[in-house]
């Protein structure tokens, strides 16, 4: 069963996902968030590989996957979110993103770096991609 | 008969087990006999037909890719792993 009320992370999660991204730079990054799906809450970021190692694609590197896929099932917790960031565009899923979507059940989270100033708050949003659409989802930080 | 590990994505599409068993002595082997015995796995990870290039699939973890891809063998004590990749981009 999935959150109908979008997806919420803690503040310091958020800070290290764009700490992640920043760090990445020039390249796209990309990591998992693991909690509870049932009540939308991330708990813990996992920062991956980009095994593209591109500024404008990402793909979670395959060894990175299926390790903390199943660390995070080992655990007893939930895959809530996938995380990658948009080095230069908005925070809103691409062509490329909405095609290659294949976890209809987890939120897809997306930071955009085109402004390096922007707080948390609005470098990142979260949304839902199924069949190849996107829906956009209240994101809470804190 | 090999064992195949199934991620939470994939397990409503084999009535929720955690692993199953196929038999086949290549991935390839494997993977047809998996999809005649699970329908509904088939439909999720295939596209007209052949393996979605989005899925990863894995032999005791290594990425087939990295090694013959569907004609890497598989023995009766390995794991095989189905995996949705997670990619996309700006671009």
């Amino acid at each position: 069963m999935v959150s109908d009320h979008g997806l919420a992370i803690p503040s310091a999660v958020a800070a290290e996902l764009l700490a992640h991204a920043r760090a990445e730079l020039p390249y796209e990054a990309c990591g998992l968030l693991a909690g509870s799906i049932a009540d939308g809450r991330a708990t813990a970021f996992h920062p991956t590989r980009n095994a593209e190692a591109s500024p404008l694609r990402y793909s979670v590197h395959p060894e990175d996957l299926v390790r903390i896929t199943f660390a995070i099932d080992d655990a007893g917790e939930d895959l809530v979110a996938i995380f990658h960031s948009h080095t230069r565009s908005a925070a809103v899923p691409s062509a490329t993103d909405r095609r290659a979507a294949m976890y209809p059940d987890a939120f897809y989270l997306l930071a955009s770096l085109a402004n390096a100033d922007a707080p948390p708050e609005s470098a990142l949003r979260a949304w839902r991609i199924h069949r190849g659409h996107a829906f956009e989802v209240p994101l809470t930080i804190g | 008969m090999s064992t195949v590990r199934i991620p939470p994505v994939l397990r409503e599409t084999v009535g929720g087990a955690r692993t199953v068993d196929a038999v086949g002595a290549t991935v390839a082997a494997v993977l047809d006999d998996l999809f005649a015995r699970h329908p509904a796995l088939r439909d999720r990870v295939t596209d007209e037909g052949q393996l979605s290039r989005f899925v990863n699939v894995y032999v005791n973890d290594r990425d087939v890719r990295y090694r013959e891809g569907l004609d890497t063998p598989v023995g009766p004590d390995d794991t095989v792993i189905l995996l949705p990749a997670m990619a996309g981009g700006s671009r």
